[in-house]
């Protein structure tokens, strides 16, 4: 299978999703440069927004990569049924591209949080979370200042009865409470994806947990997951 | 022209100046004469320290690059290196605390690649007043966000360091910046302007009238009117710094590039002269090219700007458009200003007219050195008599124990380092709050630990102790992860060295520090010297900070300081008698900066190998080196670590129980391991010549502290973790 990890200017944990897929999943990986449009005959089966302070967080996380030569193409590439993931500052440039619902805010307490925390999976039926169970909890760091995602009632409505919420910050035993929020976000949501299931967004950081000598290897469940479905498995 | 420049007011004595126009045959102009001034300032030619810092011991088998680059380097084998450097950035922190740090983590960052290393980690050494005034509150919340935003922008984790509150730091705080990289040793890259003819090009940012005169700045106390010079410090771009280092990876990568150099302190002038005197040539370069952040900036400006995120580069001469386009790629100027001549000056054009023509031996290395009156302080005699038998054995040791542990000296750094993106990059396996920290080097088994110590309070009461004591320390730091000690990398914070108890303090800190590199066999391979760290007349304790890499060939025997298992027996390395002197029982408790701490560095040197050997041989389940607040905080520290409790049993042998358990005596370091295992590390004690004790159990939830039979602290440590964790969190929100 082949990925694609996109670069903005100031991505920083494109190596890091890099890394993962080519040394601990042995899958073809490849950089997309933001400034060249995305070229269909590549062929990507997925494509990474990673994390990182693209265009420096400047007017808003996300805000100026949106408009990157190769956004075209990812939005394209999306509404055909391509996986898209975004992680961290990729979830902001999602949201800021209209790819996915809602906006992000400075995290409640106004400081900068990394940290491990604990997410459930809500939804366990999209490419991203097959391979978990439903409730089931994973160990994951966060890393960002602006992880408050916020989203209006009615719509938060919809995504509910949509199944649009995939992971929810909660306690090792998977309670979900004020308690277990760590940036103030609106019903303790960590990662959401639209409709069709097919382009997640999520704060914490995956990439960063898939290999058991960093302290966990949960955030190895969801690239599992993204081959299992490629393959049809 | 304007009115003539006063060479007093650029702090150049008269014997400086002297030598400036009999160096010249001439008087020097105002630009020139400015040049001088940063050149020969302290922070750029360390006039006052560099016969002392001859003492430091800078060679060893696997110093690569040792003092005089911009950073150093040293072997981890394998073909590849590590590049590390502190320095610091306090005044323009106590001033401007937000940009002050983030620009000293910038700067020191770009030390780093300029030696083509690709940075992986950060640490950071600060110190601040006690947290108790509005002040000092917004100093420290400054800092650590100038740090945390730094540094997260550029993806390089913040993975240690260390904090002191104390309130002679009040006005003068402290912010030591450490970058470490990561290097093959065939790409080391040096700082040099070699091959006559070749251009000289600028890169990065734009050009502004920000930073103009910081070194000068820095080589002079603090005062009322400090608050004016506000302009004097830079603002930062982090984000412009990660388009720039990627771009300056990019283009040593190329074969392009004969040299390179960060424009730091003293900005252009600094970066041409030094790297024309590292390889005996001149520059020639015209300041009109110079590409400007504003209008009509003068030539004096574009010379002394210390607007951050630039680089001077020496390219093969016909090459400039590859380093062009390459620049070109990430949205960055890169402009060819001049090139280089042999004629050993540093010639300044504004177009076709010469403004400056000065030769860059004098400029460069040419300050002379002064050596400054020495003299042992009169307050020494007094704070190291101390009389025990006044100060009374405290009656209730839970409540005593309760309060150093919510000392701010001892309690969790988590409220800082939570702010700090201390993961990124994938390779941190020891995470802050350790005695180190550790990350692999993928694509290998090998990992390195990083740490920075000083305890400036030992050093205020004996300096050649406590600087032996600095280095020991970080030291044992590694050891206790499993780490062999390679090399060390130091920031020597003091006060006014034209004040004789100062220079003292400097000359007795450098001896120690000087003799424990010996021993330990850490030679010193970078550092910065700050010095004039001083309001209202009175200095810092002496501070300096020691930060050390060690080398791991294991990764998978890493040992971390927390309780592991239930049953595991608790064990002393080393020699367990007390010494209550310079310890934070006796700030805290009694209120007394007081008494003479020591080390015994043979036994120091054979406490480090048996840690080391037991971690390679992978008995020991948990490490971790006793140091502020004594034996008792140091368990506390590992119950609450592993979630676990311990009970402890200790023979006072008729010392006071307030020193068996909180006294800070040095060498020695707290170890859990299973019960079979405890005839290995005795075999490994006898071999290396040191003593172990065992003195009790992991069990339970509880800690639970007995000497001489009797009970006198027993904790549930839940609770105390809890008040622990967020003791700073508390004083701060």
């Amino acid at each position: 299978m082949k990925f694609g990890v996109v670069m903005f200017p100031g991505s920083n944990c494109d190596v890091d999703c890099f890394h993962v897929i080519k040394e601990v999943l042995k899958e073809e990986v490849e950089y997309i440069w933001h400034k060249e449009p995305l070229r269909e005959s590549k062929r990507y089966d997925c494509i990474i927004l990673p994390g990182g302070f693209s265009y420096g967080d400047y007017l808003r996380p996300g805000a100026i990569a949106r408009f990157s030569n190769v956004m075209e193409g990812i939005i394209d590439f999306a509404e055909k049924g391509g996986l898209v993931l975004g992680i961290c500052n990729g979830f902001q440039v999602l949201l800021e591209a209209g790819l996915l619902p809602g906006a992000m805010k400075r995290n409640k307490n106004l400081r900068f949080i990394c940290d491990n925390v604990f997410v459930r999976v809500e939804n366990n039926t999209i490419p991203f979370t097959l391979k978990c169970k439903k409730g089931q909890v994973l160990e994951i760091p966060i890393a960002h200042g602006d992880g408050n995602y916020h989203i209006d009632k009615k719509t938060l409505k919809e995504m509910k009865e949509n199944n649009q919420i995939v992971f929810r910050y909660c306690d090792e035993k998977g309670e979900v409470s004020e308690a277990t929020n760590p940036n103030g976000s609106i019903d303790n949501i960590a990662g959401i994806c639209n409709r069709r299931g097919n382009v997640l967004g999520m704060m914490p950081h995956p990439e960063r947990c898939s290999e058991e000598i960093l302290g966990s290897a949960d955030g190895k469940l969801i690239f599992d997951s993204i081959m299992k479905y490629l393959k049809g498995e | 022209m304007g009115k003539k420049v006063d060479y007093r007011e650029l702090g150049l004595t008269d014997k400086e100046y002297q030598l400036i126009v009999e160096t010249l045959g001439r008087e020097p102009n105002d630009l020139e004469l400015e040049m001088y001034g940063v050149m020969w300032s302290e922070h750029c030619s360390y006039k006052n320290s560099k016969p002392m810092l001859k003492r430091f011991p800078t060679r060893g088998k696997r110093v690569i690059q040792g003092p005089g680059e911009n950073a150093g380097i040293v072997d981890i084998d394998d073909g590849q290196a590590v590049v590390m450097k502190i320095e610091s950035h306090n005044h323009p922190s106590a001033i401007e605390p937000y940009q002050g740090a983030a620009t000293g983590v910038g700067g020191i960052i770009r030390d780093i690649f300029t030696m083509g290393a690709r940075p992986i980690a950060l640490l950071d050494s600060l110190r601040f007043g006690e947290l108790k005034s509005e002040r000092v509150k917004h100093l420290f919340s400054g800092v650590v966000s100038g740090i945390a935003d730094y540094g997260n922008c550029m993806g390089i984790p913040t993975v240690g360091g260390e904090v002191y509150f104390e309130s002679c730091y009040t006005d003068n705080p402290l912010v030591n910046a450490m970058c470490v990289g990561i290097v093959n040793k065939k790409d080391i890259v040096r700082g040099k302007a070699s091959g006559v003819g070749n251009p000289v090009m600028i890169v990065g940012a734009l050009t502004g009238r920000d930073g103009i005169h910081g070194a000068s700045f820095a080589s002079e106390e603090l005062s009322e009117d400090s608050e004016e010079k506000r302009p004097a410090v830079q603002v930062g771009d982090p984000f412009m710094e990660k388009l720039l280092l990627e771009a300056c990876l990019e283009i040593l990568k190329s074969g392009c590039v004969v040299g390179i150099q960060d424009l730091g302190a003293a900005g252009l002038t600094s970066a041409s002269c030094e790297t024309a005197s590292r390889a005996g040539n001149g520059i020639e370069l015209d300041v009109s090219l110079v590409p400007r952040r504003e209008e009509g900036m003068t030539p004096r400006e574009v010379m002394l700007s210390e607007s951050q995120e630039r680089m001077l580069v020496i390219v093969k001469k016909g090459r400039e458009n590859e380093i062009e386009e390459i620049f070109r790629k990430w949205d960055l100027a890169a402009v060819t200003i001049g090139r280089v001549t042999d004629d050993g000056f540093l010639r300044v054009k504004d177009g076709d007219r010469v403004v400056a023509e000065l030769p860059v031996k004098s400029l460069a290395e040419g300050a002379p050195t002064t050596v400054n009156e020495s003299k042992q302080p009169a307050y020494i005699k007094d704070v190291q008599r101390i009389q025990y038998d006044q100060i009374p054995v405290p009656e209730d040791f839970n409540e005593v124990f309760l309060k150093l542990l919510a000392s701010e000296n001892i309690c969790s750094r988590e409220w800082i380092y939570r702010q700090y993106d201390h993961m990124v990059r994938t390779n941190t396996l020891v995470l802050p709050g350790a005695d180190a920290a550790v990350l692999r080097i993928k694509g290998t088994k090998k990992g390195i630990a990083l740490t920075t110590d000083c305890n400036g309070r030992y050093c205020y009461l004996n300096p050649l102790e406590g600087g032996r004591i600095a280095v020991a320390e970080a030291a044992r730091n590694l050891v206790c992860v499993g780490a062999e000690p390679l090399a060390a990398t130091d920031c020597l914070n003091f006060g006014n060295p034209k004040k004789p108890g100062v220079y003292w303090q400097f000359e007795n800190c450098i001896e120690g520090m000087s003799q424990a590199c010996e021993a330990l066999n850490t030679p010193v391979i970078s550092g910065n010297v700050s010095f004039y760290n001083e309001s209202k007349e009175k200095a810092v304790y002496p501070t300096p900070v020691v930060g050390m890499v060690g080398l791991i060939r294991d990764i998978n025997k890493i040992v971390t300081p927390g309780f592991k298992k239930e049953g595991d027996l608790i064990a002393v390395i080393g020699e367990n008698h007390g010494g209550l002197d310079g310890s934070e029982y006796l700030r805290v408790i009694h209120g007394r900066v007081a008494g003479n701490p020591s080390i015994d560095l043979e036994k120091e040197k054979a406490v480090q190998k048996c840690c080391l050997e037991a971690t390679k041989q992978g008995i020991l389940n948990s490490a971790h080196d006793v140091s502020e607040g004594g034996l008792l905080i140091n368990i506390a520290e590992s119950c609450i670590k592993g979630g676990v409790g311990a009970r402890i049993e200790l023979d006072s042998e008729g010392k006071r129980w307030d020193e068996v358990l909180f006294g800070e005596a040095q060498s020695r370091i707290v170890v859990s391991l299973s019960e079979h295992n405890c005839k290995l590390l005795e075999k490994i004690s006898e071999q290396v010549g040191c003593k172990v004790l065992i003195i009790g159990k992991v069990a339970g939830k509880k800690l639970i502290a007995r000497v001489d039979g009797s009970t006198l602290v027993k904790q549930d440590v839940a609770e105390i973790s809890r008040k622990w964790r967020e003791r700073i969190k508390c004083l701060m929100e």
